[in-house]
Order: structure tokens, then sequence, then C-alpha cells
């Protein structure tokens, strides 16, 4: 067993170690299936063009905590490139790998990459979704995942959350108010993003999805987009989706140019141009967005929440704000 | 055939109960076969190749076979051990013993997954000595045979033990004073006797092994062409859009479901022959 | 040669005799390898069940006694079990009735489709659970074809807990059939005849005679029904609405749990599942080795 193993991992090794081309590994969260998949091929070009070195990059998605989860308890990711930064932040604090410093590392806080959040809605609008409040009304099915599971859900619910506490002035008896009536019309609460998108548009539950923009544009565009239609509330979020070269792991790999120049990459004209492509938004100036992409008014995490330490514990730890209004035994 | 008539029910109640039975099975097993293969081929036989020949489904394809090539037969050599020990010899804590074997049956897949992940993740009693010696095994194939491994294990034992166990000891017993020995009894004597039902359960632990969803997607890391194994591509897919290469990949799963329940078949039948 | 053998035999059912008050020591001297066979299926369990289960407890236990009942014992928590038990539970009795009428019917009447029926029994064991999940689903939504159908008649499946018990009940479904057929199959036919000849009604020779019979087995194939459903994971993330307190099976609670970093917690739960199952079948094993032994 023990003989069977050591070939086995052998084998598993012999993936890496190669002179010639060199393999990293990004590990990822559920909406940028796409966008990484163009990214990397483009990031492969350019680098053998420039250096004659073949780099493969491996990619691996799941939900952002728990792709997280996994980098601690040891997934060898050269490169994370997460949906928050509390994701990252954890890495660091939990693993040798990440320096707690690391969002400084790379420009505009590491965050190449921002989205939003916004609604998609049945063809006609028939509940006449407008904006944030009309989510928490009697009658209306709200598709959203769980901010336990999912970095998106957490987004939505933070967008809810901050939308409220803006109209009243900072106050956040509405924002309470107002949660607890979204997610009292949250008929399936998956575990993720995409499981949300195919419940809302394959089985077609619910009155109105809130979801990624990148996400919105995708299914919009898709099959079923002719069923649907976008709506852009008053005031969104903004969805910063950092990223950290894993100091420990790259040191070990011996990827750390590879890691570096990818990272790196990652701001560059042609990947801002495919991010744009698949419904991200590149951060930083000159920007200039397609039509599709919604006019929303955004505020951040670190601005509203004072940080996703502080976001975390007051509403998505145990027994923190989400639990208690969930949950109705 | 007066005693039969006897023992036998009325033919409206014969063709009520078949009818009952059918029903159940069709709402329960058949309509949802049924469905996998039609929404795999969907978009026709042309796409539902290109979904299964994909390099990333070819990979999946090759790991999903390795995994259960290894744990297989670690399975085999365990689940006969552990039939012959319960079976023939009777020792204190043989209950324990039995319920231990059966437990992988009931573990949430999820905590199997979990248990390995903390014993042998970079955070896990073991991790440090893993990592020193370079061993990467959760989140890597190694990992992924060791779940398997676990959801199968009461498989071949589960299969073997009733029959050694109604077969008795006396044709061992038998040899043993003729001279033969131990490992002569045991596969000129024992194995010959429960060979079917042996063959009965490495079919069934193959199949689980190639399906296994739960426990294999926790040790996994889902990296692309690298320890994804099928199951977990139908999920890849499925969380693309890809709705139909998802079913695509499902129904080859089924299908080899399928081949693997024709092979079991096929064994009954030699069985009930020999 | 062959009258030796018979000798020794004799001999050694003697020696048996004497030796009566420690049966398990006859046996062991006759037969060989229980030391190896022993030495195989300890090791194994060792590594893989015995192990990482000693991980999963020594993790629970970093909690204080306090802790540890509040992680256990929570609103979200009983609500959990009760969706996890009490779905299960349905589903392992909607399996012991129809499992015993498939397993009758396969072993006892003969119609077209017969073999390939008793062929297909064994799918769930072999079709990913994910599959399984993803496939009810799209059947029971209210756009699929058997939602379609029921949703008007205000039966709503994907996304409830009868969504939850109908997964549970496809995972679970060869358990009864595989445990009952076998017995049903090698059930003397003679005691049916006599119960009928006694003038018996068929009905009570089922009860009286045959039900009797395979009530071990009925209860075995139950109790892995039920346990396999409750730990079944795959499926349910698909089918089931997910909501905390009102459709959140068990190991999905453990899964978020995770997510937030709480391993003591996660694991907690993960060993409340753990006892019941293992207490469960520790039972039920013990109580079917006293039925056979009465009956024989």
């Amino acid at each position: 067993m023990r003989a069977l193993l050591v070939s086995l991992l052998l084998l598993a090794g012999c993936a890496k170690g190669d002179a010639k081309t060199v393999t990293i590994l990004n590990v990822s969260f559920d909406p940028t299936r796409e966008l990484y998949e163009e990214l990397n091929a483009a990031f492969s070009r350019e680098y053998a063009a420039k250096t004659g070195v073949t780099v493969t990059v491996n990619q691996s998605h799941g939900g952002s905590g728990k792709q997280a989860r996994a980098v601690i308890d040891g997934l060898e990711a050269d490169v994370v490139t997460l949906a928050l930064a509390y994701d990252i932040d954890a890495i660091a604090s939990k693993s040798k790998a990440l320096k707690a410093d690391w969002s400084q590392r790379l420009p505009r806080g590491s965050v190449p990459f921002s989205s939003t959040i916004v609604f998609v809605v049945r063809k006609g609008n028939p509940k006449g979704i407008a904006d944030w409040e009309d989510l928490a009304k009697p009658g209306v099915q709200v598709i959203t995942p769980n901010p336990k599971t999912s970095g998106g859900a957490r987004y939505n619910y933070l967008a809810a959350y901050g939308s409220a506490q803006r109209k009243a002035g900072g106050d956040e008896g509405p924002a309470k108010a107002l949660v607890k009536g979204i997610y009292t019309n949250v008929p399936v609460l998956d575990t993720g993003a995409r499981g949300s998108t195919t419940t809302f548009v394959e089985r077609g539950i619910g009155d109105v999805l809130v979801t990624w923009e990148s996400d919105a544009l995708l299914v919009l565009a898709g099959r079923q987009g002719a069923e649907l239609e976008l709506v852009v509330p008053s005031v969104s979020i903004l969805a910063e989706m950092p990223v950290a070269v894993l100091d420990g792991n790259v040191e070990k790999h011996g990827t750390r140019a590879v890691a570096e120049a990818y990272v790196q990459f990652l701001y560059s004209e042609a990947a801002r141009g495919i991010a744009v492509k698949h419904g991200f938004r590149p951060t930083g100036d000159g920007v200039v967005l397609p039509e599709r992409f919604v006019k929303v008014e955004t505020f951040g995490v670190d601005a509203q929440f004072g940080g996703w330490a502080k976001a975390q514990a007051a509403h998505f730890d145990d027994k923190a704000q989400f639990d208690q209004l969930a949950v109705k035994p | 055939m007066r005693e039969r008539a006897a023992t036998r029910e009325p033919v409206w109640v014969r063709r009520a109960l078949i009818a009952a039975a059918l029903a159940f099975l069709a709402l329960f097993l058949f309509v949802p076969v049924i469905a996998v293969f039609a929404s795999a081929f969907a978009e026709g036989p042309l796409k539902w190749l290109s979904a299964v020949t994909d390099r990333e489904s070819l990979s999946a394809i090759t790991l999903t076979l390795l995994t259960a090539l290894i744990a297989v037969p670690l399975n085999l050599v365990f689940g006969v051990a552990a039939a012959w020990l319960i079976a023939k010899f009777r020792f204190p804590g043989r209950s324990v013993l039995l319920t231990l074997v059966d437990l992988p049956f009931s573990i949430s897949p999820v905590i199997a997954g979990l248990m390995f992940v903390m014993l042998l993740g970079k955070n896990g009693p073991f991790g440090g000595l893993l990592e020193a010696h370079h061993l990467q095994i959760i989140f890597a194939p190694p990992g992924i045979v060791i779940a398997t491994v676990f959801v199968t294990f009461p498989f071949v034992a589960r299969e073997v033990l009733p029959l050694m166990q109604s077969q008795g000891n006396d044709q061992e017993e038998a040899a043993l004073t003729l001279g033969a020995s131990g490992w002569q009894t045991f596969f000129k004597v024992t194995l010959p006797r429960v060979k079917w039902a042996l063959l009965y359960g490495v079919v069934l632990c193959n199949a689980r092994a190639m399906g296994e969803f739960g426990a294999v997607s926790v040790v996994s890391g889902h990296i692309r062409g690298l320890t994804n194994t099928l199951p977990l591509h139908v999920e890849i897919l499925y969380n693309e859009y890809q709705f139909t290469g998802a079913f695509a990949v499902a129904s080859l799963l089924t299908f080899l479901a399928l081949v693997t329940l024709g092979v079991k078949k096929v064994v009954e039948w030699r069985a009930a022959a020999t | 040669m062959r009258n030796d053998g018979a000798v020794a035999r004799r001999e050694t059912v003697a020696i048996a005799q004497k030796s009566s008050l420690s049966p398990f020591l006859r046996r062991r001297r006759v037969l060989p390898g229980f030391g190896l066979s022993l030495a195989i299926t300890g090791l194994a369990l060792t590594v893989v069940v015995l192990l990482p289960l000693t991980g999963l407890f020594v993790k629970t236990f970093s909690l204080s006694g306090a802790e540890l009942w509040e992680k256990v014992s929570d609103a979200r928590a009983l609500a959990a079990y009760r969706l996890s038990f009490g779905a299960a539970l349905g589903a392992a009795l909607v399996n012991a009735v129809f499992g015993l009428l498939v397993a009758w019917v396969l072993v006892r009447y003969r119609f077209p489709g017969r073999a390939l029926i008793d062929a297909l029994v064994d799918l769930p064991f072999a079709l990913p659970t994910a599959v399984a999940g993803l496939t009810l689903t799209a059947l029971y939504a209210k756009n699929g074809p058997l939602g379609r159908v029921l949703e008007p008649l205000g039966v709503q499946v994907a996304f409830t807990a009868l969504g939850v018990a109908v997964a549970l009940t496809f995972v679970g479904l060869p358990f009864v059939v595989r445990t009952v057929q076998p017995v049903l199959e090698e059930l003397d036919p003679s005691l049916e005849e006599a119960a009928a000849t006694l003038g018996a009604s068929r009905l009570t020779t089922f009860r009286r005679v045959v039900f009797p019979a395979i009530f071990p087995a009925l209860l075995t194939g139950f109790t892995l029904a039920f346990a396999r459903a409750l730990g079944e994971y795959g499926s349910i993330v698909f089918i089931s609405g997910n909501l905390p307190g009102k459709t959140e099976i068990v190991p999905l609670l453990i899964v978020t749990r995770l997510e937030q970093y709480d391993y003591a917690g996660a694991t907690a739960l993960a060993v409340v599942m753990l006892a019941t199952s293992f207490v469960l079948l520790f039972v039920v094993n013990v109580l079917q080795r006293k039925m056979l032994v009465q009956r024989a």
C-alpha cells in the first residue's frame, strides 16, 4: 500500500518539475471560470513570447470560502484570486504561506478587477422590482445564495444592508428590517452564486435574482436571455476581488517569477480588455466600460462597514446578524 | 400443482402488486435515468461526443478509472480478510468489529472527506511529516484514492460475509484434517465457494468507487485536468451553465453504472448455473 | 484416507464438546488464519476508519462541555436534526414498504422485463449522488416534467422537505430489496403450503409465516437505508431549498460551519450523527443475530 502510494505521488509529482514548462495553480472562485480560462491562455502566450518559457496555469474553482479553506489545509496554490479580502486574510492568518500585508504588495490594494451586484427579473418585470426595498415586499420571491457559504452572497447581503443604512443616515434599524424581510422572501438558499442562477434561470423559481453583474450579463446573453431583464438598484456595493501570490508555496515550487508575472499581467491592458469582455470591471483610471455595463453608484466594504473583519464579525459569524434573522425554528 | 395454487395469490392481486412495484420503480428509478440520457442527447450525439471526449473529460475519466483500479483491489483483500475473520471465528468484540466495518456506509461522505483533510492535511497531525517528505496526499490523487477506499470499504466484506457464515466451517475443517495447508484450504475450498459473492462485491465496490462525489469533492482541490473525477467534472460543467455537457458526462457515468450492473447480472447467472 | 479424515473430525468434535465453555477457542484451534485475518482487518480498520475517527473526536473535544452542548443543541441544529432524521425515517419507511413489495414481485412473479428490472434496482448504488440530485431537481422543479403535473395539484417537491425525502428514497432504494430478496428466495415453500393446507388464508399465511421469516432482513435493510440517508449530502444540496431552520440538513449545516472555519462546531455535529449511526447499526447487528439464533 505504501509503495503504491509512493508511486502515485511520483505520478502526481511528474506534472510539476519539468524545466522548460512551468505549471502554476490559480485557486479562484465560482464566477471567474470563463474569465480566467481566457486570461490564462493570454498570459501563457505573452510569457512564452517574452521568456521562451511555457507556462501552464491550472485552475481550481469553487465557493470563495471553501477555496480559502482548501488552501489553508494544503491545496498548493501559487496564486489565489478570490471574491473578497476576508478569505485571503484568512489564508494569511491561518497558514504560513502568506504575510498579513499581502494587500499592499500590488496596486490598488491588490485588486485588479471589481464588480457589483445587480438584479435579474422575469421579462416585463411583473413584480415591479426597482430597488432593494422591493425585495422585502410580501409576495416577492428572492433568489440569493447563502452568505455563510458564498462570497457573492455576502456582497448581496451587505449591498442590501448598506443601501438601507445609507438611506437612513447610518441608522441600522431599517437595514436590519430590510435584510430580515429579504431573507424571509428567499425560497431556495443555494450554496453558491452559480447554483442560485441555475435555480432562477433553469428551474424558473423566484421573481428576482440578486447576483454578480458579470453573471447577470452572462445569463442575459445566454439561451434564456430573452425571458429575462436586468434591473439596476439605486445604489449597490463595490465588490473588490483581490489577488495574492502565496510566498510559502511559490518558494517551495520555485515558481515565484512566473507567479509574480502572472499577477502583474492581471493589471495589463490586455488583461483589462479580457476582464471587460467577461463582464468584470478593471480597477484604476481610464477604463471605458461598454454600454451593457450598468451605471450605478457604489459603496465599498471598507467605507461602509469598516473592513471585512468587522463586517464578518457583525454579520456572518456564528450567532451574528445573519443567523439571528434567518433562523426561525 | 394444486398445492402451488394454494400458495399463490389470485391473478388480480398479483397484477396489482406488480403494477404497484413497477409504478414505484418507474417514479424513483426509471424516470430519472431516462431523464439523464434525454438531457445528455438534447443537442444531438455530436455534442455528446465532443463533451465526453473533451481534454478535461478524458483526464477525469482516467483519474476515475485509476482510482477504482487502486481502491477496489485494496478493498478486495480487506473484505476477504474481514469476512474470514468474522465468519469463521467467535471472539469478544466481534459485533463491534462488524459494526465498524459497516460504519463507512452511514458516515456522511462530507464528514469522511473532512476527516482525511484534518488527519492528512497541512494542519493535521501528519501534515508536518508529509510536507517534510514532499508528500502531497490531500488535494492530490492519493487523497482521492484514500477517500474512495473509505467510502467503498464495506462492500466486499458485506457481500462475502453472509455466504461464508451460512456455509459453515465443515468443509474447511475437513480439508485441514486431510492435511491441506491453510492457504490451500482457502484457495481450493473456501474461495471457489464464495467466488460469485466476491465478484458481486467487487462489482458493487467498483460502481461506488467510480461514482463517489461527496467525500472526493472535499479532498480533491478541484484542479481542472488534474484532480477532477467524473462526478466532480459533472458539477463543474453544471456550474459553467454547460447543462448538456454536464448531463453528457453524467450519462457516461450512468452508462458505466449500467455496464457494471450488467456484469453483475451475468455473474449472478453464472453463479446460479454452478 | 477418507476414514481417517472422518475419524479426525469426530475427534475434533469430541474435543470441542468437552471444551464447550469457550467455543471461540475451539474454532481458533481448528481453522488457521485468525491471526492474519485479524491483522489485515485490524490494520485496515485502524488506518481507514479508526484513526480518522479519532481525529474527528479529538477535534470535537477541543471544546468545553458547555460549548459542545451549545453547538449540538442550538435551535438551528435541532431543526436540522428534525429534517435529517425525519426525512431519512420517512424515506426508509417508504423503502421498507415498497422495497418489500419489489422484492416480493421479483422473487415470486414472472413477468416481461423482470430480469432487467432486477438488474436496475442497484442503480442508486452506482449512480453518483450528485447526478441523482441534479436529475431529480430537474424533474420535480415546477418547470420539470413531473413538477409541472404535481405543482398545480398543490404538491411542491423540489426545494422542500418532501424533495429531500424523495432524494433519500432514491439513494436508499436498493437496501431493502437486496436484503429481503435472498431470504425470500430461500424461504421453504413447504411452510406456506402447510399453512394453506391448514386453512390459513393467503394474507394470514403471509402475516404469520412469511413475514416473521423475512423480518430480520427487512429490519437490516431498513436500518441500512436509514443510516445511508442520514449521511447523504451530494443529492440533497441540489434538491433542497437549504433554508436554515426549514430545509437545511445536518450535513449541510456541517459544511456551513466549516466555511466559517468553525471546525470544532462542524465536527461536534459530525460526532452526533456518527454516534447515532453507530448505535443504530450496532443494535441492529445484535438484534439480527439474536433473531437468527432464535429461529435456528
